[in-house]
């Protein structure tokens, strides 16, 4: 994945079918090949414009910024990266969570967008989930998390990025032992400690065709068990056959599948 | 005298030890009797010195190989010289009995707790067995299994963490490493007894994490907590772990006790012996003993409602930003 975010050029191959897809047709697609409904990456705020009634989204906690605790320096300061990552995708940062309607019935989401530093987990996004969950739960509602997060725990935030898989995961406790419903979406990629927190806890989880998801990287299994992975490693369907997903869904059908389900759950 | 590990900077050591060693031998016995000369007792202090200058000035990477180090005591070496009993519960009731994460009962003085920790192996048998201390799915299933049966009896979890990592392999996987760790990690947030938690060598991710959601969390002065190893942050950053790099990412990364405790992840950091605990694991225990005591009593007597509370408090204000 040499590049994050949306491709650019009028024209694009599809990873999947190596069809030359017109980009536009994609993306009225929802982001999906029209040949072989290969799903793209689609970014945060044309996930909330497709699942959310229209303009029903009211965003929360968008004045939170992340800092630069450990002084982290790669090939540039955790700070500049930061400031590019925000100029590049105009997000503030790798979460956006905020209250909002889907077919009328109201709902806390939460999405981490794989296109702001992979999506990965510091102080803010775990800080952002967190008020996600407590806000469902003293509101009441129904919460889902549409997460793409392949970096996992961030890196540049060191341990207080691992702390925050801790954070999330004990406002979800919370928030079940208050009988709230937290339907999971899991989108390509979905890995580390994403996948070892939230992403993993629904009550429901659902995942995108063809999503990678999983605790390891490839990379690292390989250079550990020197084997042959199997084609479908950490694929959605390979989840779903080992059993730790309820069902696979297109990105079409999610909007209608997830007001079914809330339906179903309803206390009455 | 057998062979012994030496790391490259406590090469100084050694040499001014085997020196004393025969000076002490030339007088005939090592002057306990309190005969040592003049000369031999100077000598002990300027060892003792050496030792403390050196490791307090333990670089980040340095601390990653003393947290390594083979002679390091390990969870069963303190099960053996903290606990009056150990009567290990095996088993996840699902998969199988991982070896890695050893669960079971156990008496610390008057106290009867739940204990378990990562074990990474004495020997090679063991740490064949063991995986190096890199639990699977069904580790973290027992462990929290083990758990909730502590907090049914209202007996204290003691966790001792000790592992490079969370084992990556196929196997892991399809048996769903990342919800297990996950589970633990809800689950332990609201378990109704008191969970004291001690990195006593490698902090290694959400490995570790898995079984790190306590009322307190200590660590020992030379181990490490990492989001990543150094291996990893090298091989992402500088494409390959050389010396070099994997020095620059364990400096990045604040992953030592001091920076730990600077950044408001662990609640005490507890001292090590001279020179390191693998060089006198008695005193260690000591220690250990002394500060798991000291836990266990402050912890008693909170209300199960206030421990929940107060562990989720605490885990609530993790993080830095604006």
């Amino acid at each position: 994945m040499a590049k994050r975010g949306v491709p650019e050029g009028l024209f694009l191959k599809c990873p999947s079918c190596k069809t030359t897809l017109f980009r536009k047709d994609m993306e009225e697609m929802l982001h999906v090949c029209p040949k072989c409904e290969h799903h793209f990456y689609i970014p945060a705020r044309e996930r909330i414009r497709h699942l959310l009634d229209t303009d029903s989204f009211e965003e929360w906690a968008t004045d939170l910024r992340s800092l630069d605790p450990l002084e982290f320096f790669d090939r540039k300061p955790y700070s500049e990266r930061l400031r590019d990552e925000q100029q590049r995708t105009g997000l503030p940062e790798a979460a956006v969570i905020g209250k909002g309607f889907i077919r009328g019935r109201p709902v806390v989401l939460g999405i981490t967008d794989f296109g702001f530093m992979a999506g990965s987990m510091g102080s803010v996004v775990g800080e952002k989930l967190t008020l996600a969950v407590e806000g469902a739960t003293r509101h009441g509602l129904p919460l889902i998390i549409v997460s793409g997060s392949g970096g996992g725990a961030r890196m540049q935030e060191g341990i207080l990025s691992l702390m925050q898989m801790a954070k999330v995961s004990a406002a979800l406790a919370q928030y079940d032992l208050a009988g709230g419903l937290f339907i999971s979406v899991l989108t390509h990629p979905t890995m580390g400690g994403a996948a070892a927190s939230f992403a993993t806890l629904g009550d429901l989880i659902l995942a995108e065709p063809k999503a990678m998801i999983g605790f390891a990287g490839r990379r690292t299994i390989k250079a550990t068990v020197r084997l042959e992975l199997p084609e479908d490693f950490q694929t959605s369907e390979f989840l779903l056959q080992h059993g730790f997903i309820d069902r696979i869904v297109r990105r079409a059908d999610l909007r209608t599948e997830l007001a079914r389900l809330i339906d179903y759950c309803e206390k009455k | 005298m057998a062979t012994v590990y030496q790391l490259p900077f406590e090469k100084d050591i050694y040499e001014a030890e085997a020196s004393l060693a025969r000076l002490e031998a030339a007088a005939g016995g090592d002057g306990s009797d309190g005969t040592a000369s003049e000369e031999v007792r100077r000598i002990r202090r300027e060892l003792a010195a050496l030792k403390r200058r050196i490791f307090s000035q333990l670089t980040p990477w340095q601390t990653v190989l003393v947290a390594r180090h083979p002679d390091r005591p390990q969870f069963l070496d303190y099960v053996e010289m903290i606990f009056d009993e150990f009567v290990e519960l095996h088993g996840d009731r699902a998969f199988g009995d991982d070896r890695a994460l050893r669960t079971g009962l156990a008496h610390l003085d008057d106290h009867k707790v739940m204990l378990m920790g990562h074990h990474k192996g004495r020997n090679l048998a063991e740490r064949t067995e063991c995986f190096y201390g890199c639990a699977h799915p069904e580790g973290y299933r027992k462990a929290i299994t083990k758990m909730k049966l502590a907090a049914k009896y209202g007996l204290p979890i003691i966790c001792l963490i000790d592992t490079p990592g969370a084992f990556p392999g196929i196997g892991a996987e399809e048996r769903g490493q990342a919800n297990l760790i996950a589970y633990n990690l809800l689950e332990m947030s609201r378990i109704p007894t008191p969970i004291i938690c001690v990195v006593i060598g490698e902090g290694g991710s959400g490995g570790a994490l898995g079984i790190g959601v306590g009322n307190r969390v200590g660590i020992l002065e030379f181990a490490y907590y990492s989001v990543i190893s150094p291996e990893g942050c090298a091989g992402i950053l500088w494409k390959t772990a050389t010396d070099e790099t994997k020095s620059r990412a364990a400096e990045a990364l604040k992953m030592t006790a001091k920076d730990l405790q600077r950044l408001s992840v662990v609640d005490d950091v507890i001292p090590e012996p001279l020179g390191g605990s693998h060089r006198q694991p008695r005193e260690m225990a000591v220690t250990l003993k002394r500060h798991l005591l000291r836990q266990l009593r402050e912890l008693r007597g909170i209300s199960s409602d206030e421990l929940v509370r107060q562990r989720y408090a605490k885990f609530r204000k993790m993080g830095m930003f604006q």
